[in-house]
């Protein structure tokens, strides 16, 4: 009898939930899906600060108007502890249980490759501000980025390198248990070998994720006769290759990709890095109008020079806005919301962005110039030149 | 042989992490019978506390306090560290292992593991999850011997590797206290009613091992000054497989074990492809255990703490 009183109860309640069906909401949710801990947490702290900047904004104007109605805006943020697993799971969590509108995030390809796949099934707009790697957006509809991808990221580092020091022979070190570094290092030796011909990379090295030691890769990209080397690598093992070279009796120029971009490189790195190349997103130091002004806000409250996934997270939640703001409506039906969001995303032209204009391709991947920073001699990130498409 | 040179020498400071760790394992399993899970996460302790002690001295030395030479910082540090982080040490045996003492021996393995994980957890509510640059105390000096690079950190960290493992095998052998832990090992049934109370050998265990594992933090800090609250635990579980290899409970066989499971890795990583390094370096350990199941040193049935 009692089970039965609960039954109804249940059914009763339901019924009562179901009648009340799909009401046009106040509050707008976006997803952020970082990784606040684990390998690289200072990219989760970039990534949080320049969205917790950007709430900012949007509450002391009132909140987000979308077609005549003020919305507030409440962010979701998830860390996927810089792991594949987490970050589906978080994805998974924030469109299934917190029914956000659109996610941004995650940050690194490792995360994003995976978790992209997640929103892509659940048809949930999702755009990763600094992913590099093209299988986050590949045959992916619901999927978008805000940066380059590593097919131009790679030669764009190869013809600089032949262009300013006219180098023929390159060798590589990078971690093949992370889908950025392996698919970039690929990019970048393909790139080489059509410039320099075959054979021309002369040591191909890895190593794994947690490594620390690199000395007996190192011994042999020293003894392979190359005249510089490539690591594209996230900053907690730039700082280990670097010093672990010099200390082996290397002198030759390292070379790094827009991982290496993050505030925290020089901090952890030190000397040893200063007067090294990489290629990224944007140039911190030297910057004008929108990107100072971005550059200074985020420095007063936070006590850093934001580095690249900040400015790029910025950008991507701008992005974001735009869309939703060009939706016209928000019929509280999460479904109509999320397909209105994706097709205004995919139809953006012209962006201007703190770190480059934008233009939206078919795949979701934005047409942007790359540009190649300096190490300066005080550990400041100095324009030095800019490669667009 | 310029390169083979060269990773010999890059070996012997990879092997002395992993010769140094698999002591306190093997210790603690001559002694107790037990494997102590949380020992690379003591190891990541070991590294943090000496990370501060060094951070404090520098800081006392910049503001003029003391005006200490580098090296001599280092010397403190070690010091210092080690002999905090053996507190540590004897409180996780207090704390995990005591207690459990006449409970099943799984218990006890998933006790180290539990430890572990808040061990790293812990450090990650307390210091974040940023990582953590340890400070330079002595200038790199890299000398050039005929091609092969040496710096003077290498030379230092496997000179004070070497000076660690002499130490604690003329405690082992020349002191009453070694005896002590020898007879334990030996039978920790009849022993204790000889009057040799279990408890404080236990502790005393944990605490040397604890100790090789914080010099071991440090030395690691010197080298690859980058600091994380998840760094111990793949060594712990390579320096787990060096403690196997060199025969359960013998420290001589732990600390050969270390440095051959270093020569291993390096020189798969020199000579094969990179990427397989871990593949065939574990493969052939594999090997060796198939041929001497109870490794190097070690006897069938027996756990006897020998030197």
């Amino acid at each position: 009898m009692k089970q039965f009183k609960m039954i109804a109860f249940l059914l009763i309640v339901v019924f009562v939930l179901a009648a009340c069906g799909p009401a046009a909401p106040d509050t707008i949710k976006v997803g952020i899906n970082a990784p606040i801990t684990g390998d690289i947490p200072k990219v989760g702290e970039g990534s949080k600060y320049a969205a917790e900047m950007w709430l900012a904004d949007i509450e002391a104007v009132g909140g987000l108007e979308v077609g005549g109605k003020t919305y507030n805006v409440e962010l979701v943020i998830e860390d996927n502890e810089s792991k594949a697993e987490s970050a589906t799971k978080a994805n998974t969590k924030m469109i299934t249980q917190d029914e956000v509108l659109v996610i941004v995030g995650p940050q690194s390809s490792k995360q994003a490759v995976p978790a992209g796949d997640v929103a892509n099934n659940y048809e949930t707009p999702m755009v990763s501000p600094w992913s590099t790697n093209p299988n986050t957006t590949l045959d992916r509809p619901w999927v978008f980025r805000g940066c380059f991808l590593d097919p131009f990221q790679g030669p764009v580092v190869a013809n600089f390198v032949t262009e300013e020091f006219g180098f023929t022979k390159a060798a590589v070190l990078y971690d093949v248990a992370s889908d950025y570094p392996k698919g970039l290092a690929e990019n970048f030796k393909d790139a080489w070998e059509s410039v320099h011909g075959e054979g021309s990379v002369v040591a191909y090295e890895s190593f794994t994720t947690k490594d620390t030691d690199f000395s007996a890769q190192l011994t042999t990209i020293i003894n392979s006769g190359a005249e510089f080397f490539f690591a594209p690598q996230y900053y907690n093992e730039v700082a280990l290759i670097v010093q672990q070279a010099h200390e082996l009796g290397w002198d030759a120029p390292i070379v790094g990709s827009d991982s290496w971009g993050s505030a925290e490189t020089v901090e952890l790195c030190g000397e040893d890095c200063y007067g090294l190349f990489f290629s990224t997103h944007y140039a911190a130091a030297g910057a004008t109008g929108a990107t100072k002004e971005f550059i200074d806000r985020y420095e007063a409250e936070h006590g850093y020079v934001p580095d690249d996934v900040g400015a790029l997270t910025w950008d991507t939640l701008h992005l974001v806005q735009q869309a939703i703001e060009s939706c016209g409506e928000i019929t509280g039906d999460i479904a109509a919301d999320r397909q209105c969001v994706r097709d205004a995303l995919a139809s953006i032209t012209d962006f201007e962005g703190i770190t480059g204009n934008m233009t939206f391709t078919e795949e979701g991947d934005p047409i942007k110039c790359a540009v190649i920073v300096r190490i300066s001699d005080t550990g400041e990130y100095e324009f030095y030149k800019s490669a667009c498409p | 042989m310029t390169s083979f040179l060269q990773n010999l020498v890059n070996a012997m400071q990879w092997g002395s992490f992993y010769a140094l760790i698999a002591l306190g394992y093997s210790m603690v399993y001559g002694v107790l019978m037990l494997f102590n899970f949380a020992h690379g996460d003591v190891f990541m302790v070991g590294a943090y506390i000496g990370f501060f002690v060094s951070s404090g001295l520098v800081a006392l030395s910049a503001l003029g306090m003391l005006a200490l030479p580098g090296w001599l910082v280092l010397t403190l540090t070690i010091i210092i560290t080690m002999f905090l982080t053996s507190f540590v040490g004897m409180l996780v045996e207090r704390v995990g292992y005591r207690p459990l003492r006449g409970a099943p021996r799984a218990s006890a393995a998933i006790t180290g593991l539990m430890i572990g994980i808040i061990l790293e957890t812990g450090n990650l509510a307390l210091l974040g999850a940023e990582r953590i640059s340890f400070p330079a105390l002595i200038e790199t000096t890299t000398y050039d011997i005929g091609g092969v690079f040496v710096t003077n950190k290498k030379i230092m960290i496997v000179g004070v590797s070497l000076l660690l493992m002499f130490a604690l095998h003329q405690f082992v052998q020349r002191t009453k206290w070694g005896m002590a832990m020898r007879a334990m090992a030996y039978d920790f049934i009849v022993v204790p009613l000889m009057g040799v109370s279990i408890n404080t050998i236990a502790a005393l265990t944990f605490a040397l091992g604890s100790g090789l594992a914080a010099a071991a933090g440090i030395l690691f800090g010197v080298a690859y000054p980058v600091l994380d609250p998840y760094m111990g635990i793949l060594f712990g579980w390579k320096a787990f497989v060096a403690a196997i290899l060199g025969g359960r409970g013998s420290i001589l066989g732990a600390a050969l074990a270390g440095f051959l499971l270093g020569f291993i890795e390096i020189f798969v990583a020199a000579i094969f492809p990179s990427t397989l390094r871990d593949l065939i370096a574990y493969s052939i350990i594999l090997l060796i255990l198939t041929f001497r199941p109870h490794g190097f040193f070690g006897e069938a049935y027996s756990a006897k703490l020998r030197l």
